[in-house]
């Protein structure tokens, strides 16, 4: 009775925090939720049909078929131990669900259908505390058997194709998928892909991932007014631009989140992949509901985030987090001088053109034969020239550019989780605060399980790929640059017996 | 250093040249230096200074000259404007809080260049004119011309005021309307009638040709700059701690400074050669249009005194005065026309010289800085391939 009591103030204390991520979750609320999640879902959103519960034994399940090689009997027994404190834990520890990464075969459904069943709870708490330790084991084992087959998986993104009408009209992209990977269930396969079909599975993503310490690969940003323009059907190179950007960073997107070992397993990413329908992400559109619901809470979290003061217990994080800000803040400047480079390599070129054709124009009215010839030979010159700087424009842009974009979101991203681990400290000390002297078993629980929590961000932030992702690109472009200049080279060799032949 | 050569035979009996100019705050010093055998001086060898308006009003006088006005002017060089590098050194000095302290000497330093790049220039500009002058047959024996040589007391040539501006705007309208009055009228010289039509076309594509060369290296420069940018932003990441990635950065931005360094020659060069050749010839054929333009004139005035003289002879009165214009205009129409056709052809051979002259050292250039700038690239690559 006390327990119950306990929870049931301690959930309402709660639920103020609850709130704001419940909103983001609204629509994503799968197998095994907890009693406090649904319920407020409950109230905010009366989209949830009511099923039938899960039965509990299904997590259990979910977790052996992913483990390879999974200890139930294990789980009984922990639970069995740590029922009482299981559930105090559960109630104190916010965003439990988030903890706990959701593992089920089958991919999240769309709308929330569960009720909530107190009896339900204590098992999966117990699950829950033991959840993190078999999942790390069990990611070590994938990351292994990832390595082996060094990430067979190739991801093409191509044929961006306009379907339907005016407002209503939207790109289509087909998504190429090959793969020697087990999981699938083909190796070979291809499906076709809108714009908000790939923010949905960001955010089923961000929503499962993100709060428990991985960095999801930011997705490529929405864009009304480019969006529009295609819509309306203007077909000018402008748009064909947009399209092509848009392609190229979604390629970029998916291959980034293929990479990730953890990633690779989700189910609603491989049903992204694989499957020939999905269900319509209806909440990422930019002015929907949701949209704007999500647009508040920003506002919320920024807000908050000035409000907090975090005394940073831990220097490393500290250290990282200046870093990351810093880091931030040269690669946004990098950026801008890139697309300075790029617009201004793009006039050079246009430049470039008018001159030649100016200095055709030259060579025709001069009635010096060799003179005239010599000057429309140089008119030739700079017209190719003027290719290779367009080429070489797009090369900055494509290559160079985006790329740095890509990072500044990555970097954002990176933010994002520091906030959550903000967040997650911030609840971690009231909860001590109000747990101190009494609950002190489960606030050595807590901790145990906030390390953990912390000690995945840490690794996550090591991403080597990271640097050498970085690397290549850079030698990619210097390679380009190289091209270039040979290009350059044989133009003018071959133009200067022409210059030197004016009698 | 001659930006332009316009192929003069130097011959000792008048040499001339810049040897020296001076960069005040309004204004430019140039020291005239002259070598000469002739007798009309009173030394072998002398310098004097002389200012940019002395250098107009020496040209103005020219073209006053009616004797002159069967040859070709050489055009007068353009007035020296630094005005867009102060400016812009200014607003470097303004922005030197907001930038770090390696941005700041490097923007400075490639500031100072261009300040240096400008000053050569016009510098160069003066210096053909005054080079043109002194190989001209006849402009070289001008009297004004050796005064301006020797006479080393300041010349008292003020710039034109306001008044004196107006009058040349209004001067130089009449003249545009005027001209295409005069170009009307057909010529019976073959020569001459091709030549006009030859020389207008050609002043206009010379004209877009300039201005489009001129956006062209301006962007050359505009991306040479952007890869400085790119260059310091690399280095402040790279110093902001010793990681693989970090060392990686500063070796690129090392990369970045010296390719910066290759493509702002590129579009140095390009400048010189190319832009500002045409610059010339955009002058020079105004010029040669502006003799046209006179022959055309006196061979009006020469045909509208054959018909006063008709009309005189028709009536018999004034016959002896009609009679003595319409010798005059003859005679000045006839002379033109010999020199005019003498000009004509030297510009064109000077012309194709010059082209050729600066199209092969622009070829050659252009290939020098693309053959280093590969070099470079291919070195960095080399490095950068060799770490990972």
């Amino acid at each position: 009775m006390e327990i119950a009591d306990r929870v049931s103030f301690l959930y309402i204390f709660f639920c103020f925090f609850e709130m704001k991520e419940c909103c983001n979750n609204s629509y994503i609320l799968t197998h095994g939720n907890w009693f406090s999640h649904n319920y407020l879902t409950f109230f905010f959103f009366k989209q949830s049909s009511p099923s039938s519960p899960e039965p509990a034994s299904l997590p259990a399940e979910d977790l052996s078929t992913n483990s390879n090689g999974p200890k139930p009997a294990e789980i009984m027994l922990d639970g069995d131990r740590e029922d009482l404190f299981a559930e105090a834990t559960e109630e104190v520890s916010l965003d439990s669900p988030e903890r706990d990464p959701i593992l089920s075969p089958e991919p999240t459904p769309a709308v929330t259908p569960v009720t909530p069943t107190a009896l339900i709870a204590p098992r999966m708490e117990s699950k829950s505390v033991t959840a993190p330790v078999i999942f790390d084991r069990s990611r070590e084992e994938i990351e292994e058997e990832a390595n082996g087959d060094m990430f067979d998986i190739e991801i093409n993104v191509s044929d961006p194709e306009k379907v339907g009408d005016g407002m209503n009209a939207y790109m289509a992209y087909r998504v190429t998928t090959k793969t020697s990977l087990s999981i699938f269930h083909k190796n070979e396969f291809s499906v076709k892909r809108r714009f908000s079909d790939f923010l949905g599975l960001h955010s089923k993503l961000a929503t499962k991932y993100m709060h428990i310490g991985y960095i999801v690969p930011p997705a490529p940003e929405k864009s009304i007014v480019g969006m529009t323009k295609v819509k309306v059907g203007k077909e000018d190179s402008s748009s064909t631009e947009f399209v092509e950007k848009r392609r190229a960073a979604l390629e970029r997107y998916l291959q980034r989140t293929v990479k990730h070992p953890t990633l690779l397993q989700d189910p609603d990413l491989r049903q992204f992949l694989e499957s020939s329908e999905l269900p319509r992400a209806v909440n990422t559109q930019a002015l929907s509901g949701a949209g704007i619901l999500r647009m508040v809470n920003k506002a919320a979290d920024a807000v908050n985030k000035m409000t907090i003061k975090m005394n940073e217990s831990d220097a490393w994080f500290e250290e990282k987090q200046q870093q990351f800000e810093n880091l931030d803040q040269q690669l946004r400047k990098l950026h801008s001088s890139v697309e300075a480079l790029v617009c201004h390599r793009k006039e050079l070129s246009a430049n470039t053109a008018a001159f030649a054709k100016s200095a055709a124009m030259l060579g025709n009215s001069e009635d010096h034969t060799a003179l005239s010839r010599a000057l429309s030979q140089l008119a030739e010159v700079e017209e190719k020239i003027d290719q290779l700087h367009q080429e070489q424009a797009f090369a900055d842009f494509y290559v160079f550019s985006e790329l740095l974009g890509d990072y500044i979101r990555l970097i954002a991203a990176v933010k994002g989780v520091f906030d959550h681990r903000m967040k997650c400290w911030q609840k971690w000390q009231d909860a001590q605060v109000t747990l101190q002297k009494k609950r002190e078993a489960e606030a050595k629980l807590q901790l145990a399980n906030k390390p953990d929590k912390l000690q995945q961000a840490k690794d996550e932030i090591k991403e080597k790929e990271r640097v050498k992702d970085f690397k290549t690109v850079i030698i990619e472009y210097l390679e380009s640059l190289v091209q270039t200049q040979q290009q350059l080279i044989k133009y003018w060799e071959a133009f200067l017996p022409e210059a030197k032949a004016i009698a | 250093l001659r930006a332009i050569n316009v192929d003069l035979q130097t011959d000792a009996a008048l040499q001339v040249d810049i040897s020296d100019a001076l960069s005040e705050r309004d204004k430019v010093k140039f020291t005239v230096h002259t070598k000469s055998s002739l007798p009309n001086f009173k030394q072998n060898e002398f310098s004097v200074v002389r200012q940019h308006e002395e250098f107009i009003w020496l040209h103005d006088s020219f073209v006053e000259n009616e004797d002159y006005a069967g040859y070709i002017i050489p055009p007068a060089p353009p007035r020296p404007d630094f005005d867009a590098s102060r400016e812009k050194l200014q607003k470097l000095g303004e922005g030197e809080g907001s930038m770090t302290k390696e941005e700041f000497t490097k923007m400075k330093q490639e500031l100072e260049a261009e300040y240096l790049a400008i000053f050569k220039k016009t510098v160069a500009m003066h210096e053909v004119f005054l080079c043109r002058v002194a190989a001209h047959p006849i402009l070289r024996k001008d009297l004004n011309f050796h005064v301006f040589l020797e006479y080393n007391q300041d010349l008292s040539v003020r710039g034109k005021n306001k008044k004196e501006k107006l009058e040349d705007f209004f001067k130089n309208m009449v003249k545009s309307a005027d001209g295409v009055i005069v170009s009307g009228v057909k010529d019976v010289d073959d020569f001459f009638e091709h030549e006009r039509t030859f020389l207008v076309e050609y002043h206009n594509r010379v004209k877009d040709a300039s201005a489009k060369s001129d956006k062209m290296t301006r962007s050359h420069k505009n991306v040479a700059d952007d890869y400085n940018r790119i260059g310091s932003s690399l280095y402040a990441l790279g110093t902001q701690d010793s990681t693989d990635i970090c060392k990686f950065f500063l070796k690129v931005s090392e990369l970045f400074d010296k390719t910066r360094k290759i493509e702002a020659r590129v579009s140095a060069d390009e400048d010189l050669k190319l832009s500002d050749l045409l610059k010339y010839y955009l002058r020079e054929s105004q010029a040669a249009k502006d003799l046209l333009y006179r022959r055309s004139r006196s061979l009006v005035d020469y045909e509208n005194a054959n018909k006063a003289l008709d009309k005189a002879r028709a009536k018999n009165k004034d016959v002896l005065q009609a009679e003595t214009t319409q010798q005059i205009c003859c005679q000045k129409f006839e002379k033109i026309s010999e020199s005019a056709k003498q000009e004509l052809i030297d510009f064109k051979t000077r012309r194709v010289a010059a082209f050729r002259k600066n199209l092969v050292e622009l070829a050659e250039l252009e290939l020098k800085h693309a053959k280093g700038n590969l070099q470079l690239l291919q070195s960095c690559l080399a490095v950068l391939n060799g770490d990972t």
